[in-house]
């Protein structure tokens, strides 16, 4: 165990804090409970500030307030010193730099949920009851364990160039497919704007997982009155999953692909990890990072923080709008 | 959700001809499942389409997994396909590097993810549990209200909360440590915590509670001895949920813990970025911090996948 050493950093000390935290906060929660629930006469609100108190409070000052600060500093100028009004918002979408964020963003936004929604429902009918159900469905749904860092260093390793030379191998696998088929290898993360779909390629990767098992659970839920009748008025196949099971299953393919466009969204580590943002990768969720905390641009960085909130409200709008119409339909 | 095939009421047992069996004797829903079944699986293109999905899903993490395992010089001359040629040199060499070396001391890391995590999900749980039962089983104003603004909370971004909450952190000099990395994960887990487990609270019957209200027992009595009993399973659902939101957070880490707290993810994540080509670390660096979210993930995936559905269907 080497490496610089200051005051509480010993494991000992690390786990020591732990306790103490998780002893101060049951003895904290305990005379909450315990104030509550003793006289027999007091008001239900009382009571149930007891039990809501502390987590609203929470929420209050450690989302709602904080948010309403960003709102107003995106209006202010980089230290906050001067009111420039829609001055970030603009720049954010008329300077070139920023249009292309905006641009790949959408892309992630848009191809990363419909890539992990149609391979996860067709993966999910084709395995459906056979005999390798659970076996094939693990190995789809582990990467959903995994970190988005761990994953963008998986994928990397697949994407690795080594350059064109006679003694020089590929230790990437894709790379090594190229060569083995005959054609050069790429540099997958460099060369646009390719190197931004190479990156999707590691969301749908884990997102496939959630879908296929949200959809799965929707299919098995089908009743079999529904599906028998519509084999025997003749209908199997592709027939089958066009007009019975996608039809069926709507409501969950509009929470999945939501689900996941939020998610991709607000997801900054695998271009973090990936390209750093460079090579005309960057979105959204990493440029505000960059903004806040690499150029110290807090107006500017606050809008795109504000920004990343508007984007995911025509998502939900769409979301509820859907859940409405089925809830008529029943 | 696998139900197992009952035979229904529109199931035809031919009892009087049992000795001269049709041929058009209705099928149980068994041997229908098995026949649509078999269909299926005869399908060459339908099973290799799934098998080639299964196997794209698995190659990368797999070579990188051998690749952990090679010594470093052959990590940069050849391909980690080259082992299943019987190139088979393997080693824990990367292992203790990554853990214990000069300069990257994972082990270190592991220890921050480890205390990072366990308060960070059982603050939240807490809490949660106690807003989920107030909101479902105790009447006060306002109540709706609020049910469906900390609902809502659930879609705002991270983002949206960190500058100001790390400017407030470093007024009260408290910045850095794992109080304020405990407290932004607990803040941030609560919408999505409370719907959760408000959900699986209204699935409990109300004639159990209200039982347990006509014989004098107070809320904290109800909570304690009548529901937490019977919400063990969605505490494990949101318990796997948060425990892997946390070890693999990336966000709250980086903005939050000094870089002597950081957790793991962000050890990794600057190893990527600082020594980009050392595929030796690279590759076992990212095993150490997969390995208890997996285990964890694959003892208790029942619960997740609980947890997953109730979230994404009902809401």
């Amino acid at each position: 165990m080497t490496g610089v050493r200051g005051p509480g950093t010993s494991t000992t000390e690390k786990f020591a804090v732990m306790l103490v935290a998780i002893a101060l906060f049951v003895v904290v929660m305990g005379l909450i409970l315990f104030a509550v629930d003793r006289p027999k006469r007091i008001p239900s609100w009382v009571v149930a500030l007891g039990f809501v108190g502390l987590p609203l409070a929470f929420l209050a000052y450690g989302l709602v307030r904080p948010g309403l600060i960003t709102l107003y500093q995106s209006f202010f100028n980089r230290n906050g010193t001067e009111f420039i009004g829609f001055d970030n918002y603009v720049r954010a979408f008329t300077e070139g730099q920023f249009q292309h964020v905006l641009l790949v963003t959408a892309a992630w936004v848009v191809l990363a949920p419909l890539l992990s929604t149609v391979i996860g429902l067709g993966y999910a009918v084709l395995v459906d009851r056979t005999r390798f159900e659970k076996l094939a469905k693990a190995l789809v749904f582990v990467p959903m364990a995994i970190s988005m860092v761990g994953a963008s260093i998986i994928w990397k390793f697949v994407y690795e160039f080594r350059p064109d030379q006679v003694n020089i191998e590929q230790i990437g696998l894709l790379n090594q497919v190229l060569v083995w088929v005959g054609l050069p290898p790429q540099q997958f993360l460099i060369s646009e704007p390719w190197n931004t779909g190479f990156l999707i390629v590691v969301m749908v990767w884990i997102q496939t997982g959630f879908a296929m098992t949200v959809l799965s659970a929707a299919i098995k839920a089908i009743p079999d009155d529904i599906t028998e009748a519509a084999r025997l008025d003749g209908l199997h196949g592709m027939g089958m999953f066009r007009h019975i099971t996608v039809p069926s299953i709507r409501p969950a393919l509009v929470v999945v692909l939501t689900t996941i466009a939020m998610a991709t969204l607000k997801a900054f580590d695998i271009v973090r990890t990936m390209t750093g943002g460079q090579f005309g990768t960057q979105v959204v969720a990493n440029e505000f990072y960059t903004q806040a905390f690499r150029q110290g641009n807090r107006g500017l960085a606050a809008a795109l923080a504000v920004l990343l909130f508007l984007l995911v409200i025509p998502i939900i709008a769409y979301n509820v709008r859907q859940m409405r119409q089925s809830e008529e339909i029943r | 959700m696998t139900t197992t095939p009952t035979p229904g009421p529109n199931v035809v047992v031919p009892a009087a001809d049992e000795g001269a069996p049709r041929t058009e004797r209705k099928l149980t829903r068994l041997e229908k499942r098995a026949i649509a079944t078999k269909g299926r699986l005869s399908s060459p293109w339908a099973s290799g389409i799934a098998i080639v999905i299964a196997i794209l899903w698995t190659i990368p993490s797999l070579g990188l997994l051998i690749t952990s395992f090679r010594p470093e010089s052959d990590i940069r001359r050849t391909g980690w396909w080259t082992v299943l040629t019987g190139n088979a040199d393997l080693t824990m060499d990367n292992y203790n590097e990554a853990l214990y070396g000069n300069s990257n001391d994972l082990a270190t890391f592991f220890v921050n993810s480890f205390v990072i995590t366990l308060p960070a999900v059982l603050i939240p749980i807490t809490l949660a549990l106690l807003a989920a039962y107030a909101f479902a089983w105790i009447k006060f104003p306002g109540r709706n209200f609020l049910f469906v603004a900390v609902f809502s909370l659930q879609v705002v971004p991270l983002q949206i909360a960190l500058v100001p909450l790390l400017s407030d952190y470093v007024n009260w000099n408290v910045n850095g440590s794992y109080w304020t990395v405990w407290l932004s994960h607990s803040i941030f887990a609560l919408p999505l915590a409370i719907f959760l487990l408000h959900n699986f609270m209204k699935d409990i019957p109300p004639s159990l509670v209200e039982a347990a209200r006509v014989d004098g027992a107070g809320h904290v009595k109800i909570f304690f001895r009548v529901l937490f009993p019977l919400l063990v399973p969605a505490i494990a659902s949101f318990g796997i949920f948060q425990f892997l939101w946390v070890w693999n957070d990336l966000l709250v880490g980086l903005t939050f813990a000094d870089p002597k707290y950081q957790p793991l993810t962000v050890a990794i994540a600057e190893m990527a970025g600082s020594r980009g080509g050392d595929w030796y670390l690279l590759s076992a660096g990212a095993f150490i911090s997969m390995i208890v979210p997996l285990v964890v993930f694959l003892a208790l995936q029942r619960y997740f996948v609980r947890g997953m559905l109730a979230g994404a269907v009902k809401g």
